[in-house]
This record gives structure tokens, C-alpha cells and sequence, in this order.
């Protein structure tokens, strides 16, 4: 059988080396490579995508529609509660699928693949940036699919709005994957990951301002929002796509969308820069 | 058949003139490995204590040693995953902590767990492999076809991992690890907890590839007919290299032929035995083990002064496995049935995970 497909190979020996492209250029293909690897698995995980969706939607039509008379119309300027949830929604997927791609690390971890880049003459930092490009395309793509319900709720979104919705997503997942790479790159084992969603995944999403208005919030909680770095991105997706809405303020005064920008790119950078750091020192 | 045996035969001997005849043109050949004094603590535990060695380009080396001996530490350290405590290894003409980035990409690398994407196609993995190592797509597309053909998966390329059978993983691993031309491919229990026929095929794709590519090959075993194709062999104990030299020749070193009788009376034979010839036997399942020089001679003169009835007799040649009792005190399989218990255990835990 060997000797039968021998016949006809033609592979070079050792005594011509093969030709290899210089460092630059194979840490840039590895990015890149590792990028289109998360969305190829998304693609041949459909039930991913079915099931990334089906929690919000259920947030969505189930809580708001149970809370839309208890709130009435004091959610914000005009907007009925299932309205007002909707940006919220839309982000707060983006949190859990920003967070769930860059775990995905601990499942490479467990089943060996990892193993296969760490021990390939490329840098670390090729591979987180991968990583958290990847990772958040993939959190951007189930955002993005949440969209499609903003007609039936009486959300009218302009493509304008559209646009500089899907640039803070993206910002926003970059910035949530590189801080999920950071708490990944210690975890040894997928049981942690039920902490991980208990302790870091829920408050965040809670204390983002994506469930309900932070405005008339005790002082202590309203401290806590302004720190988590979830709630900026959030307040600058729903001020996007309801115009009018309150806006987060610190000491008072309002915080410019282009703030919550400069913050969330801050955050995501500060994370990434951790993130590569941490990698570097494992195995 | 014969035609084309001595065809390969012939084949091989011309690659092997032409690379000896390049080699010295460009000067003294370095050693594929090259390990002086190596040695890796863990806090107060030593894995590996002063072993030094050297394997020859081309050469099919094969690393022994019972669980704990040091094997595992000792090639992650030439792999350049773990640094040493003390010593130096040059790996590929490279040293593995000065230059790590440069003996990475020129060896390869085949676990014993696998590290395939399980949803990535046979050839996705090969791309991306190639990739991080390096290798420009023109050059894939010349050797990923002709290495998924020798391994006889050029039909299922498209098909996804997880649909593989654990011999077809294997053997895309196989054909990963030599996709970026390394100059050493480490081969760590490559065969482990497959089937017989499998683990031949396999086999006769290291073999092609070992004289088409002239790749240095550095094997860890549990498995005796692997270890008998080694060109050599190191036994490591205790962290250190308790014997290194060729099979035949680690044979010889064992000094006396196993001749086994299967009496009426072992026992008695036994008291018999040692009470002529001074020697003792031990008693085993399959009859009276007796460790002698010179089997053929001994035994029609054990026979002469036998009283028990013999049923059986067997003389032969020490094995490898014999050479490893000899040196480490266990036999190969002994720690073979360890690995495999350990390997069983992991996958266990693994699905109980998933």
C-alpha cells in the first residue's frame, strides 16, 4: 500500500531545504489564520449560533414583555421597555459571545490543538490578536443577527444608526474577547467556566445598564456601573439606536459617545496588551 | 516484487551517497542532536541528571526508559518547551534556549495525545500547520497532496477530524509533523493504543518517509518490534542514560541466551538445576527460565542430569525486552500496560467531560 502511492510522489529531500516565508509575514498569516478558524467553526457549529440567539431572545420577549407594564414609560424618554431592552440585548450577546469565543482558548487547551500553535515558531502576540479578532467577529456576527427583531418591537434603525452600531459592537467585542483571554489564559479546565460565567459574565452584564435604566440607581450601585467598562459601550449602542435616550453621566455631566469610544478602544487595548503578556509565560 | 524491491533498495542508497557527498562539501556533518550534560530539576526532584548523547542525521533514534525515568522531560526540554536547570542541547544545529524561534521551526512534532482540529478538514489542519510554520502556499500545494496520498488520506482531505477513525488522526499527524520539511521529527509514542495492522501501516509510511526525506527520527516506545528498528537505541533510568548503543549490539551486551523448560516438576528441576550447574532459575508460567551461556550447548547437558520428565524446550536470543529487564528492571511491556492504562484513564476522563 506504501509502496504503491510511493510511485508517482515527488517530495523534495533534505538536501533542498524548503523555502520559508520570513517571520513577519508568517506571524501576519497566523493572525489572520486563526481569525478565520473561529468563524469556520462557527459555520460548522450552527446549534452555536441557534443557541447564542436564543438566550437574548429570550431576555427580549419573555422579560420585557413581563416587566413592559411594571416599568410603563419611565424607562427612558419614550421608549416602552421592550424597546429600551433592545440595545441592551444586543450588547449584552455580544458580552456573552465575546466572552464564550475567547473560553473556547480552555477547550483548544483541553483537546490539544492549543498545544499545536504554542509549540510553532510564531510569537504569542500573533495569536491572541487571532484570537480576539476572531473571537469578536464571531460575537459580532450573533449581534448583528438580533437586529433583524428591531422592526417587529418598533425600533426603526437608519442605516446611519446601523453603521455606528456595528462599529461599537465591534469595538465592544475586540474589547470583551481580549478581556476573556486574560481570564482564560490561567484556566486550566472547563469546569471553571461556570465561575467564570457566575462571577464575571453576569455581574457585568447586571451592573452594564443593559437590563434597566442606571439612572435613578442607589449611589453605592451607581459607583459600581460607572466602573464596570461594559456600561460605556452599552449606553453608547442605546443612545445610537434610541436617540434621546438619558445618557451616562459622570459627576453630573454627560459623557460624549466619542468618550465611551476612547474608553471602551482603552479598555480593549490595556486587556489585549495583559492578555499577550499572560500568554507568554505559559506553556 | 523483487524488481522493485531492489529498485528502492538501490534508490536509497543513491539519496544516501549524494547526501553523504553534499554534507562533506559543506563540512563536518553536525549531529541532528546534540546533548551535553543536560539536567532539570523540579524543586528537589532531579528528572533528568547529566545525560549526554548525540544522534546522527538521518538516523532513526530510539529513546527507552520505564514512566518517571526522564523521557518526557528530556524532549520537552529538545523540543524547547522546557529550559534546562543545567547543560546545553543543540537541536538541528541550533540551541534550544538561545535559539529557540529557529529550532522550533525546524523540527516536528507528533504527541501522544493529538492536537487536530477536530472541526477543521484534514487539509484545513495541514494549511494551517503550514502557516504557522511558515511555508509558502505554492509549496503546500507541491507536498500536502503527495503526504496525504502516503498516508492514505487523500480521499478523506475534505472531510472533517471528528470523523476520523484514531489511526487516520495519527496518520494526518504523521503527515503534519513532516508538512514544514523538519529536519528532526520527534515522535512521541506515535503509536499508542492503536491496532496492530494500523501501527504497520504507519510504519511503512516512517520507513518511506525516513529515506525520501532523510528526516532524523527520535522515537519514545513501548513497544518492542518499534524499538528493534531503531538504528540506536538510548535506556534511560533514573534520569540518567543507563545504555546506548544498537539493538544487536545491546543484545549482545545481555551476554547469556533464555532456555526454558517445562518439566513435570518445575521446582524440582529448579533444586536440580542449581545444585549442578549452580545456577538460579526462576519459575514462570510458561516453565523453568534459566539464564546461560551458550543456550544450545547447555542443553543437552542440563538434560543429562535431569530426573524430572521435560515436556518442552526452548532456547533463544536475549530480546530487547530482556535488555531493558537487564538495565531498568522492568520489562517493556510492564511499563507498556502503565501507558496504556494512563492514556485509557484520560480518555475516560475527557468524554466524561465532554
Amino acid at each position: 500500500m506504501a509502496t504503491e502511492a510511493l510511485r508517482g510522489v515527488q517530495t523534495p529531500t533534505t538536501a533542498e531545504p524548503l523555502r520559508r516565508e520570513g517571520p513577519l509575514r508568517r506571524n501576519l498569516t497566523t493572525t489572520w489564520m486563526v481569525a478565520v478558524r473561529e468563524l469556520i467553526r462557527l459555520r460548522r457549529t450552527p446549534s452555536r449560533i441557534i443557541s447564542g440567539l436564543a438566550q437574548p431572545l429570550l431576555f427580549l420577549f419573555v422579560l420585557g414583555a413581563g416587566l413592559k407594564n411594571v416599568v410603563g414609560q419611565n424607562a427612558g424618554a419614550g421608549f416602552d421597555y421592550i424597546q429600551f431592552l433592545f440595545p441592551g440585548i444586543v450588547a449584552m450577546s455580544i458580552l456573552t459571545s465575546g466572552l464564550m469565543a475567547a473560553i473556547s482558548i480552555v477547550w483548544d487547551r483541553e483537546w490539544g490543538f492549543l498545544r499545536e500553535m504554542l509549540v510553532a515558531p510564531v510569537s504569542r502576540a500573533s495569536l491572541v490578536l487571532g484570537k480576539a479578532i476572531g473571537g469578536g467577529s464571531v460575537a459580532v456576527v450573533q449581534g448583528v443577527l438580533l437586529v433583524v427583531v428591531a422592526p417587529i418591537i418598533g425600533v426603526d434603525l437608519s442605516v446611519g444608526s446601523f453603521f455606528a452600531m456595528l462599529g461599537f459592537l465591534l469595538l465592544m467585542a475586540f474589547a470583551l474577547v481580549s478581556f476573556g483571554v486574560v481570564v482564560a489564559a490561567r484556566m486550566q479546565r472547563l469546569e471553571s467556566f461556570q465561575m467564570v460565567m457566575a462571577l464575571v459574565l453576569q455581574p457585568m452584564i447586571f451592573l452594564s445598564g443593559a437590563i434597566f435604566p442606571v439612572r435613578r440607581l442607589p449611589e453605592w450601585l451607581g459607583v459600581i456601573v460607572r466602573f464596570n467598562p461594559a456600561s460605556y459601550p452599552v449606553d453608547a449602542i442605546r443612545r445610537i439606536v434610541l436617540p434621546g435616550s438619558p445618557g451616562l453621566t459622570i459627576g453630573g455631566s454627560l459623557l460624549p459617545i466619542w468618550s465611551e469610544a476612547l474608553i471602551t478602544l482603552g479598555f480593549g487595548l490595556a486587556m489585549l496588551t495583559l492578555a499577550v503578556r499572560l500568554f507568554s509565560h505559559t506553556d | 516484487m523483487i524488481v522493485r524491491g531492489s529498485v528502492m533498495v538501490l534508490r536509497q542508497t543513491l539519496v544516501r551517497l549524494r547526501f553523504l557527498l553534499w554534507d562533506q562539501r559543506v563540512g563536518n556533518p553536525e549531529p541532528a542532536v546534540e546533548v551535553d550534560g543536560l539536567i532539570r530539576r523540579f524543586g528537589s526532584f532531579t528528572a533528568v541528571d547529566g545525560v549526554s548523547f548525540a544522534v546522527e542525521t538521518g538516523e532513526l533514534f530510539g529513546f527507552l526508559g520505564p514512566n518517571g525515568a526522564g523521557k518526557t522531560t528530556t524532549i520537552s526540554i529538545l523540543c524547547t518547551l522546557l529550559r534546562p536547570t543545567a547543560g546545553t542541547a543543540r537541536v538541528a544545529g541550533c540551541d534550544v534556549v538561545k535559539q529557540q524561534g529557529l529550532v522550533r521551526s525546524r523540527i516536528g512534532l507528533v504527541f501522544q495525545e493529538t492536537t487536530l482540529d477536530d472541526y477543521l478538514t484534514g487539509s484545513e489542519n495541514l494549511r494551517f500547520h503550514a502557516v504557522l510554520y511558515g511555508v509558502p502556499p505554492r509549496e503546500v500545494r507541491d507536498r500536502a497532496q503527495p503526504l496525504l496520498e502516503m498516508v492514505g488520506l487523500a480521499s478523506r482531505a475534505d472531510h472533517q477530524v471528528r470523523f476520523y477513525s484514531g489511526g487516520m488522526k495519527r496518520r494526518l499527524e504523521i503527515a503534519r509533523g513532516l508538512l514544514h520539511a523538519p529536519r528532526v521529527l520527534f515522535l512521541d509514542e506515535p503509536t499508542i493504543g492503536l491496532d496492530p495492522q494500523t501501527r504497520v501501516h504507519i510504519w511503512e509510511y516512517v520507513d518511506t518517509l525516513r529515506q525520501r526525506e532523510l528526516t532524523t527520527m527520535f522515537l519514545t516506545t513501548h513497544y518492542m518490534d518499534e524499538a528493534e528498528r531503531c538504528d540506536r537505541i538510548a535506556i534511560i533510568d533514573g534520569g540518567k542514560i543507563v545504555a546506548i548503543d544498537t539493538p544487536a549490539a545491546l543484545k549482545a551486551s545481555v551476554g547469556t541466551d533464555i532456555v526454558t523448560l517445562l518439566t513435570n516438576d518445575d521446582a524440582a528441576a529448579r533444586a536440580q538445576v542449581r545444585r549442578v550447574f549452580g545456577i538460579d532459575g526462576d519459575l514462570t508460567p510458561e516453565g523453568l527460565r534459566l539464564d546461560v551461556r551458550d543456550g544450545e550447548a547447555f542443553v543437552p547437558r542440563v538434560f543429562e542430569h535431569l530426573t524430572v520428565g521435560v515436556q518442552n524446550v526452548n532456547v533463544r536470543r536475549p530480546s530487547l525486552d530482556d535488555v531493558f529487564l537487564k538495565y531498568t528492571g522492568r520489562g517493556i511491556r510492564d511499563a507498556d500496560q502503565d501507558a496504556v492504562a494512563q492514556s485509557k484513564a484520560r480518555m475516560g476522563a475527557m468524554a466524561r467531560r465532554g
